[in-house]
């Protein structure tokens, strides 16, 4: 934690951490604080007095039909996404580990997505599903299939789901790459020797060592999911249609901002404080576990 | 040696192929929409080639700017990007180093809650914490500037995690030798832990780099100035207009243009990449 030697006492510390400080107490810790003590408060319709409630938001949140829904919606969306990414990145991962002097391509070829920004993902999923001009809506439009997710509430889940896979395999392939290749060889070839093929060593070998990773990205899956993932909703389907793709973190921004609820919007920025809370003590928890790159 | 089938073989390179088209597919059809102009791109079926108009429309984004946005040269919002991203970049940078050669090096009273305040950052995104952050952002008058695009983003817990990770890995004998010598702690900051910490702070300026290009819901709250946007919001105004003039080949455009600066860096700079993607996380 602390050096054995270190400097002479001196005020010189208290500068060097001032301006952390205080950007943390200003733009951090006094926000969280103010979001705590306002979803304890009620506005009246006219913004012209607050009274004082102690639970009565979150009470009433979750007495809520649609915040519950909006609850069950994003678990739906997160599971989705942490499910496809996951998956089809392990599978990438695998399989770049097997071929033998092209893992690297592979691995740049792979890893790029990761630097789109989640909205612009979000403009080019939505370009290519547009009903009217969009190259895949044409290609299902031939098959007798029609899409439409301006109108259509699953249609419009199912491509907020794939553009938020999309964007997050590369960072769950760098990831399950990087742990693959950090097993000792020995390990897998004494296996071969034992005549187990390649699906057994995957199986037997493989996945039990990486599921320190797995847990981890499982984790910052979560997150993302539940996080990050704001910019392409907002830009693809701004939560609609009715609703059908609102969640918790779009339902903050849109109560708040949009809705000017106050109280109400505060009490949900809380929930999701605690989401977050929970999630980082259960990283923390297990993080001695994981595995050395 | 493990057996090498060719069959199996094969069908990993299979998978993997289709993956990587998978993958790139967005990106190319962007890539052929950009291409064509804007008549062309209101005709059912897309081409899937490209066409010969990429550069006239990358003058076009240029000179007049595309829907909502119009007037707005993309060029402006690209800067403010940049501007944006390297002010989180450098910033944050700075005063995690400085906050953690604190911690590491000095031992002083609330040394110990000064580092659980920097931690407890790691618990409050942005998002969960927008409309009051907004409003001191607002009563601070920083609305519409660079500065309250920016200072908000710059605290961080995983970047001083990281450079107190650093700190402790180096010798104690430097420390001494260099007291022994009569450096006092700025010059052994600046002669030693600035140039060990060489390859940490340029993996963390990548990840960071690209953590502050893609922001979206921060600049989406407090520009309201068209001068202000980032290209990244700037692309959500276009797609809005698309209703009345489905510009795409020019939107397309515009999203190339935005993705492509945080591309370049991670394929450009892929070893440090890696590095700061693996270490900052954990």
């Amino acid at each position: 934690m602390l050096k054995r030697v270190h400097f002479k006492p001196s005020p010189l510390p208290y500068f060097l951490v001032a301006p952390q400080l205080l950007i943390t107490i200003v733009f951090f810790l006094w926000p969280a604080s103010q979001a705590i003590y306002q979803s304890m408060l009620v506005e009246d319709a006219f913004g012209l007095s607050t009274e004082f409630v102690w639970f009565n938001n979150f009470i009433e949140l979750f007495s809520d039909g649609f915040y519950l829904d909006t609850l069950y919606r994003t678990l739906f969306f997160s599971a989705a996404v942490t499910f496809i990414s996951l998956s089809s990145a392990l599978i990438f991962a695998a399989l770049a580990d097997r071929v033998i002097g092209a893992a690297t391509t592979y691995r740049t070829l792979l890893i790029w997505p990761y630097a789109v920004a989640p909205a612009v993902a979000g403009a080019l999923w939505m370009f290519m599903f547009d009903p009217t001009i969009g190259i895949v809506a044409y290609f299902l439009d031939l098959v007798g299939y029609d899409w439409n997710h301006r109108v259509n509430g699953s249609h419009a889940m199912l491509l907020v789901i794939l553009a938020s896979s999309w964007k997050q395999i590369s960072y769950n392939f760098l990831f399950f790459f990087a742990g693959m290749q950090a097993i000792p060889k020995s390990l897998i070839e004494a296996a071969a020797i034992d005549g187990a093929g390649p699906a057994r060593r995957f199986w037997t070998i493989i996945f039990p060592l990486i599921s320190p990773v797995t847990f981890f990205l499982l984790v910052m899956n979560i997150v993302y999911a539940f996080f990050d993932t704001f910019g392409i909703i907002h830009a693809v389907t701004k939560g609609g249609p009715a609703k059908a793709t609102e969640i918790l973190i779009y339902k903050v921004y849109n109560d708040g901002f949009i809705g000017l609820d106050l109280g109400g919007s505060a009490a949900q920025s809380v929930i999701l404080m605690i989401i977050v809370i929970g999630l980082t003590i259960v990283q923390f928890r297990y993080i001695e576990r994981r595995v050395e790159y | 040696m493990i057996e090498q089938r060719p069959l199996t073989s094969f069908f990993s390179h299979f998978i993997l192929i289709c993956g990587v088209l998978l993958v790139a597919f967005p990106i190319w059809i962007t890539f052929v929409a950009a291409s064509h102009d804007t008549a062309r791109m209101v005709q059912v079926p897309l081409p899937l080639l490209p066409g010969n108009h990429f550069f006239e429309n990358l003058l076009e984004a240029f000179t007049h700017g595309v829907g909502n946005a119009k007037g707005q040269s993309v060029g402006l919002m690209l800067m403010n990007s940049l501007i944006m991203a390297l002010m989180i970049a450098f910033g944050k940078i700075a005063i995690s180093m400085l906050s953690a050669f604190a911690i590491v090096y000095f031992r002083f009273p609330f040394r110990m809650t000064f580092f659980w305040m920097i931690f407890i950052t790691l618990m409050l995104p942005v998002e969960v914490r927008i409309l009051p952050t907004f409003e001191v952002v607002a009563n601070l008058h920083m609305l519409n500037s660079y500065w309250g695009l920016s200072i908000p983003l710059i605290a961080s817990a995983t970047a001083t995690f990281m450079f107190r990770q650093t700190f402790l890995t180096v010798p104690d004998e430097l420390l001494e030798a260099a007291r022994i010598d009569g450096a006092g702690p700025i010059r052994f900051f600046i002669d030693i832990l600035l140039p060990i910490s060489r390859t940490n702070i340029a993996a963390l300026f990548v990840i960071v780099f690209i953590y502050g290009w893609n922001q979206y819901m921060w600049p989406l709250l407090i520009t309201t100035d068209k001068d202000m946007y980032t290209i990244v919001m700037g692309i959500k105004q276009m797609v809005e207009a698309v209703e009345e003039a489905p510009e795409w080949s020019l939107i397309m455009m515009t999203t190339l243009l935005a993705m492509l600066p945080p591309v370049v860096v991670v394929i450009g700079m892929q070893r440090l990449f890696i590095k700061g993607l693996t270490e900052t996380e954990k």
